[in-house]
C-alpha cells in the first residue's frame, strides 16, 4: 500500500512503513532484510528512499552479517525480519553484542502473537536478555517512528546493537505520523580494533564484564524513557507495546507506566511506580518477561493470572482481565457469530505448485515440508505435507526421515526457490555428501511468493529493481553432486508426474526442480479463461483434487454427483484441470468478437 | 465523542485493503485522528480477509472492540455473519448481496452438501439497528465495471458515518487506478442510493444435500494386467498400486462412482455397481 500523505508535515502510515521513515530521517545507509510477514514491507519502505542502500540478503543472518558490517564500517545500518528470523541471525546477534557498534545498528523484529503468518509465536524480549541488548517496543506508528530514531543514538551513545521490536498490530496497523527531514549522518569509517572486533576467546573475555556495565547504564536510561500517566491508583499498570492501547482504550485514568525501553527493565523506577499505587499488574503479550522480572526483584506484581499468555491480546481480553481486577465494567454479553462457513487459506488459481503436490500424491511418499505458500499443500484436498518446522528444514529432516528406516513411502522434500536459498542448499549437501536415499523437488516461481513477490539472488533483480546475476539453481544442484536431475514445467501434468516418479525411484538424492512463475508475482498472470460444458461433465472431481478455488460445485447433478463450474474471473488459463479432465468437458472461453 | 468503529470484511482479492485505505484517507481529510488495522499474509487469497478503522477525536486500540462496530461492511454473505460480534448493537450492516463459495465448502462426498450459510436478514437483523442487504455487484455490473462494487458497498456505508462527500471523493480518486476514478465515485453515490433488496429475490445456489448412494469395487485379477492407469485418475484415491506394482482396492467406501476407472481401464477388469441408495440423515453440516 503506498504511502497517504495529506499535508506535507504529516502521514497516515503502517507501523513498518514509520519504521522506515524514521530510520531514513536517522540518516541510515546500509539497510538489510529477509521478507518475513510482519516484517516485509520495511525495507520496500525503506527501498523507496535514493539515500539507502536498501538490499534483500540471503537470509536474516546475511541480512545482520551485511548490517554489522557496515556498522562497523561507520555507517548507520539496519535489518529487519520477523520474529523466527532471529532464530537464523542468532550467531551473529549474539556475538554483535559483545563487539558492540561503529555507526548506529538497528535490528527490527515484528513479532506475530496469534501466529497470523507464522510458526511459532517466540517472544522476541527473551532474545534481548539473551544477547543483553536493549530493546525498544513501540506503541503506535508515531511511536515506531521516534523509537527507530531514537534506537540508532541509543546504538551509538552506547555502543550496542539494538532491537526494535513490532508486533503484527504495530507492523500492520496505521496511524498518524508526523514527518521530519532527514539528518545525514557522516559515515565515521572503519577503525581497526581488533581486541573490540575479533572475538578470539581472549578478547571476548574482555568484552563481556563491558557489556554488563553497559546494561547498568541503558536500565537507568529505560527509566528516564518511562512515561507515566493516569490518576486512578487502585492498580498500576506496567505495560509496552499495543497493549498499552489496549488498556488506554478501556480504562482511560488508570495510572499507567509504560515503557519505551522494555529491556534492560528500569526495576528501580518501577519499583518508584509501584509506590504510587496500591496494586502493581503487568500487561504484556506473550511471555511474563516483566512480570517474573518484578517478582524476582521483589516487588509484588500480577500479570498473567489476568491476562493470557498465547495469542495476541485485545482490548476485549484487556476488558476482562481489569474487569476481574474490579477497575473496568466487564464486557456485555455478546451473541456468537450466526454458523457460517469456513474459509481457510488458499493456493491461488493456477498457481505452479498444485501438480507437483498433485503428482506426490498420486504417487504416495512421505513428504517434509518448507515456509512458503505451498505449505497450504497441508491442507484438503492436496493433504500432501507431513511436517512443516523452519526455512529449509525439509531437506535436512527428510536426509533424517530416510536414514532412520522409518517410512515405508519414499521420501520426499518440498521447498520453495527463496527458502532454498535462504536455509536449504547446506541441508541438500549433507544429503548428496551423506548418500540419503529421497527426493527434493524445488518448486521454483521465480519469487518470494508467501510474503507477496519479494526478489532474491535467484530472481536476477534487486530490490532497487535493478538487473543483477542470478543463481543458477540446476547448476548449483549440479555443482553440490545432484546426479539425478529433472528440470520440468508443472503446467505439464504428465511430466511433472512422470519427473517425480523416476526421482523417487532413483537411489540416492535426486532432485526435480519445477519451474513455472508465480502467478501472482512479478507479473499477474491472466490469461484466456476456461469453461466447463456442463453437458459434458461427468462430475468425477477429478478436477477438484487439484484444490484450485476457481473450480467450485453446482446445482446441477450427475448420477448423485455434483458437477462443477469455473469462475471465468478468477481463471488464469493454466489448462491444468483441462489437462485432468477425462471428458474434456473443460475448454477455453469462447471468445466473442 | 468516542471513536467510531468501523469492520470491512471480505475475501482475499476483494479489495479490502483497498476499501480501508480509502475510508482511513476519507476520515482523515475530515481532521480526524485515525487508525486501521489488518491482517495479512497467510491470507493472501481465498481466505477471510479483516480490516479495522477507527477515528475520532482521540483513538487508542487500533482494533475495534467487540460490540462495539458502528458500521460492518461485508462484500459477501458468510464473511458478514463471520464478523457479526463486532458490530455494536445500534451498528448497520452493510452487505453486498452476493456468495463466495469456498472451494473447501464442495468436499462432502457423503451428502453433497455445501455448508453455505442461506442468505436470510431474519438471521441477524434482530441482532443491530439496521441491515443493507444491496446488490452491490448488480449496481456496479450496470454502471459498466463489477469492479467498482466495493465503490458501492462504501457508498452504502457513508450513509451510516460523519465524513463528507468532498472527503470520501477525494479518498477514491486517491487510491482507485488511474482512469476508474469518475466511474468509483458514480459507483459510491449509487452506493448511497442504493435500497436494500429483499433475500428472496437473491435465489439460493439450490446446493441442498442429495441422496447418498454406495459403490462396488470388483477387478477381475485374471484380466488385470497391474498396468497402472487406474490409480493415476482415480479422484477418490479407492485404488492403488502396492509394493509388489499389483492393483489393490484400498479404500471402496470413498468410491463415489465416477466410474473413470471402469471406463479408461484398457482391459475391461473393473466393474463398478451401484449398491442401495442409503438415506442420509439431516442436511448439510
Amino acid at each position: 500500500m503506498t504511502t497517504l500523505s495529506i499535508r506535507a508535515d504529516r502521514a497516515l502510515l503502517s507501523g513498518n512503513e514509520a519504521i522506515a521513515r524514521g530510520a531514513w530521517e536517522a540518516g541510515v545507509h546500509v539497510a538489510a532484510a529477509y521478507p518475513g510477514t510482519p516484517s516485509t514491507e520495511t525495507l520496500q519502505a525503506l527501498a523507496r528512499y535514493d539515500e539507502v542502500d536498501s538490499r534483500w540478503a540471503t537470509n536474516e543472518k546475511v541480512a545482520v552479517d551485511v548490517a554489522l558490517g557496515a556498522s562497523l564500517g561507520g555507517a548507520r545500518a539496519f535489518a529487519a525480519m520477523k520474529h523466527v528470523g532471529l532464530n537464523v541471525a542468532a550467531d551473529t546477534f549474539m556475538t554483535a553484542s559483545y563487539v558492540g557498534v561503529g555507526g548506529g545498528l538497528v535490528i527490527m523484529v515484528a513479532d506475530d502473537p496469534g501466529m497470523h503468518s507464522s510458526q511459532n509465536e517466540q517472544d522476541t524480549r527473551l532474545y534481548a536478555r539473551l544477547g543483553l541488548v536493549p530493546l525498544l517496543e513501540p506503541s503506535d506508528s508515531a511511536e515506531a517512528k521516534d523509537h527507530t530514531k531514537l534506537a540508532f543514538d541509543v546504538s551509538e551513545e552506547f555502543d550496542t546493537p539494538v532491537l526494535l521490536r513490532s508486533t503484527t498490530r504495530i507492523s500492520h496497523n496505521r496511524g498518524i505520523v508526523p514527518l521530519e527531514e532527514r539528518r545525514e549522518v557522516p559515515v565515521r569509517g572503519f577503525r581497526r580494533d581488533p581486541a573490540k572486533y575479533v572475538m578470539l576467546p581472549a578478547y571476548a573475555r574482555g568484552r563481556h564484564p563491558v557489556i554488563l556495565e553497559r546494561l547498568e547504564r541503558l536500565a537507568e536510561y529505560a527509566g528516564e524513557l518511562a512515561v507515566e500517566e493516569g490518576t486512578d491508583t487502585r492498580v498500576g499498570i506496567v505495560t509496552a507495546g499495543v497493549p498499552y492501547q489496549y488498556v488506554k482504550e478501556v480504562a482511560p485514568d488508570l495510572r499507567i507506566l509504560k515503557l519505551g525501553m522494555s529491556y534492560p527493565i528500569p526495576i528501580e523506577r518501577i519499583r518508584r511506580f509501584a509506590e504510587t499505587v496500591d496494586r502493581l499488574v503487568v500487561v504484556e503479550e506473550l511471555e511474563p518477561f516483566l512480570e517474573e522480572a518484578l517478582l524476582a526483584a521483589g516487588l509484588e506484581a500480577d500479570g498473567k493470572a489476568f491476562f493470557p499468555r498465547t495469542g495476541e491480546l485485545s482490548p476485549d481480553l484487556v476488558r476482562d482481565g481489569l474487569a476481574a481486577l474490579g477497575v473496568a465494567d466487564p464486557r456485555p454479553p455478546i451473541p456468537d457469530a450466526p454458523t457460517t462457513v469456513t474459509r481457510p487459506p488458499l493456493m491461488c488459481p493456477g498457481c505452479p505448485h498444485m501438480v507437483p503436490y498433485w503428482s506426490i500424491k498420486r504417487l504416495g511418499a512421505t513428504v517434509t515440508g518448507d515456509i512458503g505458500c505451498y505449505t497450504l499443500a497441508a491442507l484438503e484436498p492436496l493433504a500432501t505435507m507431513d511436517t512443516c518446522i523452519s526455512m529449509g528444514a525439509s531437506i535436512g529432516m527428510a536426509s533424517g526421515m530416510a536414514a532412520s528406516g522409518g517410512s515405508d513411502e519414499p521420501v520426499v522434500a518440498t521447498i520453495g526457490d527463496s527458502t532454498f536459498l535462504h536455509g536449504g542448499v547446506p541441508a541438500l549437501m549433507e544429503a548428496v555428501y551423506n548418500d540419503a536415499d529421497m527426493t527434493v523437488v524445488i518448486l521454483d516461481n521465480g519469487t518470494t511468493a508467501m510474503t507477496g513477490g519479494q526478489e532474491h539472488p535467484g530472481t536476477g533483480t534487486t530490490l532497487a529493481g535493478e538487473k543483477a546475476r542470478a543463481v543458477d539453481i540446476p547448476a548449483l544442484c549440479t555443482a553440490v553432486g545432484v546426479e539425478d536431475l529433472h528440470v520440468v514445467d508443472p503446467y505439464d501434468v504428465s511430466a511433472t508426474l512422470r519427473a517425480i516418479e523416476q526421482a523417487m525411484a532413483y537411489r540416492g538424492t535426486s532432485v526435480v526442480i519445477t519451474h513455472r512463475p508465480c502467478v501472482e508475482a512479478p507479473l499477474r498472470v491472466k490469461d484466456r479463461p476456461f469453461e466447463v460444458i456442463p453437458d459434458n461433465c461427468t462430475a468425477c472431481q477429478l478436477c477438484m483434487n487439484l484444490g484450485c478455488p476457481a473450480i467450485v460445485w453446482t446445482d446441477e447433478v450427475f448420477e448423485g454427483r455434483r458437477k462443477v463450474t469455473i469462475d471465468a474471473a478468477m481463471c488464469t488459463g493454466c489448462t491444468l484441470c483441462a489437462q485432468l479432465c477425462p471428458p474434456r468437458a473443460i475448454v477455453p472461453v469462447e471468445v466473442h468478437p | 465523542m468516542s471513536a467510531r468503529g468501523v469492520v470491512l470484511a471480505g475475501v482475499g482479492g476483494q479489495g479490502v485493503v483497498l476499501a480501508s485505505a480509502v475510508l482511513a484517507e476519507a476520515a482523515l481529510r475530515s481532521d480526524f485522528e485515525v487508525k486501521q488495522s489488518e491482517v495479512h499474509g497467510m491470507a493472501q487469497r481465498g481466505g477471510a480477509v479483516v480490516s479495522h478503522i477507527r477515528y475520532g477525536e482521540t483513538v487508542a486500540s487500533p482494533v475495534v472492540p467487540l460490540a462495539s462496530a458502528d458500521v460492518l461492511a461485508a462484500f459477501e454473505w458468510a464473511e458478514a455473519l463471520r464478523w457479526m460480534p463486532y458490530l455494536a448493537p445500534r451498528g448497520a450492516l452493510v452487505v453486498d448481496a452476493r456468495r463466495i463459495v469456498p472451494p473447501g465448502a464442495c468436499k462432502d462426498h457423503r451428502t453433497w452438501g455445501v455448508p453455505y450459510p442461506a442468505m436470510d436478514t431474519a438471521t441477524v437483523a434482530h441482532r443491530v439497528a439496521d441491515v443493507l442487504l444491496i446488490d452491490a455487484s448488480g449496481i456496479a455490473a450496470s454502471l459498466g465495471n463489477p469492479k467498482t462494487a466495493n465503490s458501492v458497498v462504501m457508498g452504502a456505508v457513508s450513509r451510516f458515518l460523519d465524513i463528507d462527500d468532498v472527503a470520501w471523493e477525494k479518498a477514491i480518486t486517491r487510491f482507485v487506478p488511474p482512469g476508474t476514478e469518475e466511474l468509483n465515485i458514480a459507483a459510491f453515490h449509487a452506493g448511497q442510493e442504493a435500497g436494500s433488496v429483499r433475500p428472496e429475490a437473491i435465489p439460493d445456489l439450490g446446493l441442498d444435500p442429495i441422496q447418498q448412494r454406495s459403490y462396488r469395487i470388483e477387478v477381475d485379477h485374471s484380466w488385470c494386467k497391474d498396468c497402472g492407469i487406474c490409480p493415476t485418475v482415480c479422484p477418490e484415491f479407492c485404488l492403488a498400486m502396492d509394493h509388489a506394482h499389483r492393483l489393490v482396492v484400498v479404500d471402496e467406501a470413498a468410491c463415489i462412482g465416477c466410474r473413470l476407472c471402469e471406463a479408461l481401464c484398457p482391459d475391461f477388469a473393473i466393474r463398478i455397481s451401484v449398491g442401495d441408495p442409503a438415506v442420509v440423515s439431516g442436511g448439510a453440516p
